[in-house]
């Protein structure tokens, strides 16, 4: 698309790794989960820190998996901020000590964002799929004490939405500074996970006013953001600002994707920063190019009003509910499209819901090793 | 407006040298600052109050008002940029 002026990239999600201690069965990491062998050494993500910031990216997201679970977490952070980057970490908070915390913050760690998977410990272990959530608490004080900004961010489905006054009080009592409630987005395990996942119409709807009423409640000390569940929406997310438009992924093997989800997307020839410098990857490549600015629009979207505002939605959403990348995201009301997402709607079962199939690693079987847990059926 | 600005916990305001301009970094994004509002949010050290802060201005720039730096202050802090002590 060459009538498109591009950017540099403001922020770099950087997947250190895939592994985690964690099974959370919404997990947005995908089913095909990089092994360690595969991973980027310390001295190649230190070049891809230096390239992106020669590429203009500001901010750094380290996130995994459990960022914490590489050794070389300390040495990269340094890397980042003294590149004059603002350091994300992006953590579920088990192995976030005081030691490790502080050493991080000299280092020029900016900020943590904790995630948290319910309101009270039993039913936050059975999403978690382990104990956790008691340590997660203890994260959020350890961050607290560094004095850093802390950032809680809760997925929120089917087996937690009823808990949303809860999540906030907690969230209040870990003396976040901000909160995000985000529905979940149906990539990877949640896809997978998507029918025990998905939330009746009656939960988010009593779940709005409730964050509507806290919101202004808690204005000034704790900032609320709700990410709404797409599917019931009319229009789809402004996804990424735009393909390629202001931030980039870096999974655990390399791969540079222009967002997180974006490997679904099979027929994306995806490159790699062991084979491409990543200026170009992010200035020259096929897979960055395929969806910039407008010029791969069709109609609907080519000629509506609104986009400039949604970009047209998530293109990995429109291949996996459409198989094609380049169609108007199916949670469009103006797709002609729209009905496969109103059919999975209706599918949606009033009880009996599904187990889980928790998160793990996909060791060269054909099927994941499944533990199941009812927590799904609540 | 109550008391004396100063950068939000886990704003930082730097100088990117790719795009040649000030930046606010925190952690839901980035802001591009116009030369007014870097200037001022330079002189949000908690401890300068507005009418300080325009006084200093004046010195480097004419006819700053205390209005204007008023201003650029409640347009930052809508975008949870600076805060008052
Ligand atoms: C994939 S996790 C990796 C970092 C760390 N393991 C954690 O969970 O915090 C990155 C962030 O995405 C969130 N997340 C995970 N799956 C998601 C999904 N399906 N939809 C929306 N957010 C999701 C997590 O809560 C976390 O804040
Ligand atoms: S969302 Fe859960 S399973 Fe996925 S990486 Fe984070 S903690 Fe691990
Ligand atoms: S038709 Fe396309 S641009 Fe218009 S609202 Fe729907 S997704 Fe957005």
């Amino acid at each position: 698309m060459n009538d498109v002026t591009v950017e540099p990239p403001l922020g770099m999600l950087a997947e250190l790794t895939h592994r985690c201690p964690l099974h959370c069965p919404y997990c947005s990491n995908p089913l095909e989960l990089a092994a360690k062998r595969d991973e980027l050494t310390t001295a190649e993500w230190l070049d891809v820190l230096d390239a992106a910031r020669d590429l203009g990216v500001l901010q750094v997201h380290m996130s995994g998996g459990e960022p914490l679970l590489r050794p070389d977490l300390p040495e990269l952070v340094t890397r980042a901020a003294d590149l004059g980057c603002y350091v994300n970490l992006v953590t579920s908070g088990l192995g976030l000590t005081a030691a490790r915390l502080a050493d991080l913050v000299d280092r020029g760690l900016a900020h943590v964002q904790l995630s948290v998977q319910a309101a009270d410990a039993t039913r936050a272990d059975q999403i978690a799929g382990a104990k956790a959530h008691s340590r997660k608490i203890d994260a959020a004080a350890v961050v607290r004490e560094a004095g850093l900004p802390l950032s809680v961010n809760v997925v929120l489905h089917r087996a937690n939405h009823d808990q949303v006054a809860a999540l906030i009080d907690l969230a209040e009592r870990m003396g976040a500074d901000r909160l995000e409630l985000a529905n979940t987005q149906y990539y990877g395990w949640a896809l997978r996970n998507r029918a025990a996942l998905m939330p009746t119409p009656e939960q988010l709807a009593a779940a709005e006013p409730i964050v509507r009423a806290a919101t202004e409640r808690l204005r000034g000390r704790m900032e609320i953001v709700y990410v709404v569940a797409d599917y019931y929406e009319r229009f789809p997310k402004p996804c990424m600002y735009g393909w390629g438009a202001r931030q980039l992924t870096v999974a655990p093997n390399g791969d540079v994707l222009p967002c997180p989800a974006a490997s679904v997307i099979t027929t994306l020839p995806v490159e790699n920063v062991r084979t491409r410098p990543l200026r170009e990857i992010w200035y020259d490549s096929v897979s960055f190019g395929a969806f910039r600015g407008e010029g791969w629009m069709r109609d609907p979207c080519r000629t509506c009003d609104r986009r400039a505002l949604d970009y047209g939605g998530c293109r990995c959403q429109a291949f996996m509910l459409t198989g094609d990348a380049a169609a108007t995201d199916p949670v469009c009301s103006r797709s002609p499209q729209r009905p496969v997402v109103d059919a999975i709607l209706a599918a949606q079962p009033e009880a009996d819901v599904p187990d889980f199939v928790m998160r793990a690693p996909t060791v060269a079987r054909a099927e994941p090793s499944r533990t199941q847990t009812r927590a799904g059926s609540r | 407006m109550p008391g004396k600005p100063r950068l939000r916990r886990g704003v930082r305001l730097t100088f990117d040298r790719t795009r040649d301009t000030h930046v606010l970094l925190f952690p839901e994004g980035v802001l591009m600052p116009n030369a007014t509002a870097a200037a001022v949010l330079e002189l949000c050290d908690g401890s300068s109050d507005v009418g300080e802060i325009a006084e200093k201005l004046r010195a480097r720039f004419r006819g700053v008002r205390d209005q204007d730096v008023a201003d650029v202050l409640a347009r930052l802090e809508t975008r949870r940029v600076v805060e008052w002590t």
